[in-house]
């Protein structure tokens, strides 16, 4: 089980200082607390991906990236990559690369993207979200897994005997999770591929996700991956912690207030939806009950620094998160869990199931062959009989 | 409100069917212990009882457009009963859950009474609209308590729509707000909508269109139309995954896993495959 934090790359006035943080303050902020997530022990740092006001995250490898660099052991991953406006071909290239200089340490989530104009801006229609989404995943599966690449599709140009690159490290693809909250062609598409589905559990009522994540559970296992209760499943929630309960609401109170402009307050908020405040215990006892609803999952991740909470506070939330909750969450569901349980996708775990003791493929390119077109073999190990189709000369 | 609105008050009858009716919760247990309505004892034989939601969003009590949605109720109810089809009515009185709808509609989240409200819409078999008329139109509270309804909550299900209004002049709102709200929602209207006006209230002829209105929606649940419509045609409208009603799809058994877009998701194409001579 992986247990880490999540942000939206908001940046937020804060309601209790009447100050908004400059992007530049928000961009070293979350660095810090990627940073000191890593530092505690925490297994994940996942971020979104916008591209508006008031968020801050419109290249997502660049930041994870410059984060691989500076941290030593936790996983990066997005939180959301979009994979209906972006070119799923600069998908598998760039974060490939981020890959490489993660040394594995990294994946990625999938999802649509919640900002209607988005679509248009990247010269989609928002009408065919769904539908990209899924051509898309299905060409970026292929771009990872397949040296040479024909492939034809509604969205995007045609390709012909096209190589991305650089190959994926060790030959294994990153893990991907597709995120969605309403769409049962995406966990459809997740339990397909045998990828992990990720719910994110937040500004919904609780276990309003249930239907999907079973819906995934049970098509996993219909295309043989594995049991149902053995599907890798992630969990989005939103924490605010303190040693003391009161201290927690009422610190987090204000923050909340601003968010929520009077719609909810924050009492309903924890009482309907999966949103925890209080003492460590409180967390804790509010987490499990995920873990009683969803079953057996693998991937927790929490939102701390949203809301306009200032950067001491946010890493205040990530220290109490690895330090008090997470500890004890680790041993009450190890204790439950079932010995043939899943575990949580790492590049290390990828990397032993598809080669065991082997080595894994280091592919080395041949020479000349500049224009990606001009023959079928672009590696050294690839597969001779791996034939490409290439457009048709006059 | 005035003298012509309490003249046809029949208090025997009103609170009949109040206590026939369970406000805004679920629906009552009372047919399967057999005591007001006798002829839904639970037998193997027992058809089964239809049940007519009733909307009301009248503010004051007591309240013309409620007793005009209870008149409607109570002719539904006896025409059943007289032809020995067991019924029951479920009230949704939207005025206590005014907060609670504007709330859901700003930040989507939905209180236990609303919930309850909900789900006696998407059980009803048949559904009595009513609302007053203010500013031209239907109440707001009305509207946005439909605005909050999933979007297949209501598909083919028979409606009475029912506005009252403090002048003739409104007479249309049923017809032309009401209608329309509910063709969206793909229900299906009773060719007799009830519009009322104070002078209405002291004419026989608001009994007739009562009846009328009575007739047509009990033609249509008793032949089942809308289970008709809904069983044949369900997978052609638009739907949501897990929404609240009572046909959505909630786990794999209810998928169809043929649609074009389900077939992409198992790695299908969006394109024909170019036949290959290879």
């Amino acid at each position: 089980m992986q247990f880490g934090i999540f942000s939206v790359s908001d940046v937020t006035r804060s309601e209790v200082t009447s100050e908004t943080p400059s992007e530049a303050e928000r961009i070293e902020a979350i660095v810090k607390i990627a940073q000191r997530a890593d530092e505690v022990g925490l297994d994940v740092f996942a971020i979104g991906e916008h591209h508006n006001p008031p968020f801050f995250s419109s290249s997502p490898t660049t930041l994870l990236a410059h984060i691989a660099a500076i941290t030593n052991k936790i996983l990066l991953s997005t939180s959301v990559t979009l994979i209906t406006t972006n070119d799923p071909v600069k998908i598998a290239e760039d974060y490939a690369m981020l890959q490489h200089l993660a040394k594995g340490r990294m994946d990625l989530m999938l999802g649509r993207g919640n900002t209607v104009p988005v679509y248009p801006w990247f010269g989609k229609e928002i009408r065919d979200g769904v539908a990209l989404a899924l051509e898309n995943y299905n060409l970026l599966h292929r771009l990872w897994r397949e040296d040479v690449v024909d492939w034809e599709g509604k969205f995007r140009t045609p390709l012909q005997g096209f190589t991305s690159t650089p190959r994926p490290l060790d030959g294994v693809p990153p893990f991907v999770w597709h995120g969605a909250i309403r769409t049962p062609e995406i966990a459809e598409q997740a339990a397909f591929y045998g990828n992990g589905y990720f719910a994110n559990n937040i500004l919904a009522p609780n276990f309003h996700f249930k239907p999907l994540v079973d819906l995934y559970r049970q098509r996993f296992e219909h295309y043989g991956h594995g049991k149902r209760e053995q599907a890798v499943v992630g969990l989005g929630g939103h924490v605010f912690i303190a040693r003391r309960s009161q201290d927690a609401w009422n610190t987090f109170r204000p923050y909340f207030n601003s968010f929520s402009r009077g719609r909810n307050t924050l009492e309903e908020f924890v009482r309907e939806t999966p949103l925890s405040v209080g003492s460590p215990q409180e967390i804790i006892d509010k987490t499990m009950t995920f873990r009683e609803a969803f079953g057996d999952y693998q991937r927790q991740l929490f939102n701390v620094d949203s809301m306009g909470l200032p950067l001491e506070m946010a890493l205040e939330q990530v220290e109490l998160l690895a330090t008090e909750v997470v500890p004890v969450l680790r041993k009450e569901i190890a204790a439950g869990r079932p010995p043939d349980a899943a575990d949580a996708p790492t590049h290390a775990a990828l990397v032993k199931a598809e080669y065991g003791d082997a080595e894994p493929r280091r592919p080395r390119p041949n020479q000349n062959r500049g224009d990606n077109l001009t023959g079928t073999s672009p590696y050294q190990d690839t597969n001779p009989k791996q034939r490409a189709r290439y457009p048709k000369a006059g | 409100m005035n003298d012509a609105t309490t003249r046809f008050l029949d208090p025997d009858e009103l609170a009949q069917l109040r206590d026939l009716a369970v406000p805004h919760g679920h629906w009552s247990d009372r047919s399967q212990e057999g005591n007001e309505v006798t002829e839904s004892t639970a037998t193997d034989h027992t058809p089964p009882v239809l049940r007519i939601a009733v909307v009301s969003a009248g503010v004051s009590d007591p309240s013309t457009t409620r007793l005009l949605a209870d008149r409607l109720a109570q002719r539904v109810l006896d025409r059943l009963h007289a032809v020995e089809v067991p019924a029951t009515a479920a009230l949704v009185d939207l005025a206590p859950l005014a907060v609670d709808i504007a709330q859901a509609g700003i930040s989507g989240l939905s209180s236990t009474s609303l919930r309850a409200a909900t789900d006696t819409l998407a059980q009803a078999d048949g559904l009595i609209a009513a609302t007053p008329v203010y500013k031209a139109g239907v109440s707001g509270l009305f509207k946005s308590f439909i605005d909050i309804l999933d979007n297949d909550l209501l598909i083919a299900k028979p409606v009475i729509v029912a506005a009252t209004a403090g002048s003739p002049r409104h007479a249309l709102v049923a017809d032309e707000h009401m209608r329309p709200l509910f063709a969206f929602m793909r229900a299906l209207t009773t060719p007799t909508s009830l519009s009322v006006s104070p002078d209405d209230w002291a004419s026989p002829e608001l009994g007739t269109r009562l009846d009328r209105a009575a007739t047509e929606m009990v033609h249509l649940v008793r032949a089942r139309v809308a289970d008709a419509i809904a069983d044949d045609a369900w997978k052609g409208y638009q739907h949501q995954f897990a929404g609240e009603a009572t046909r959505a799809s909630r786990s794999a058994t209810d998928i169809d896993f043929s649609s074009s877009l389900m077939q992409v998701a198992a790695g299908g194409s969006l394109v024909p495959r170019p036949s290959r001579d290879e």
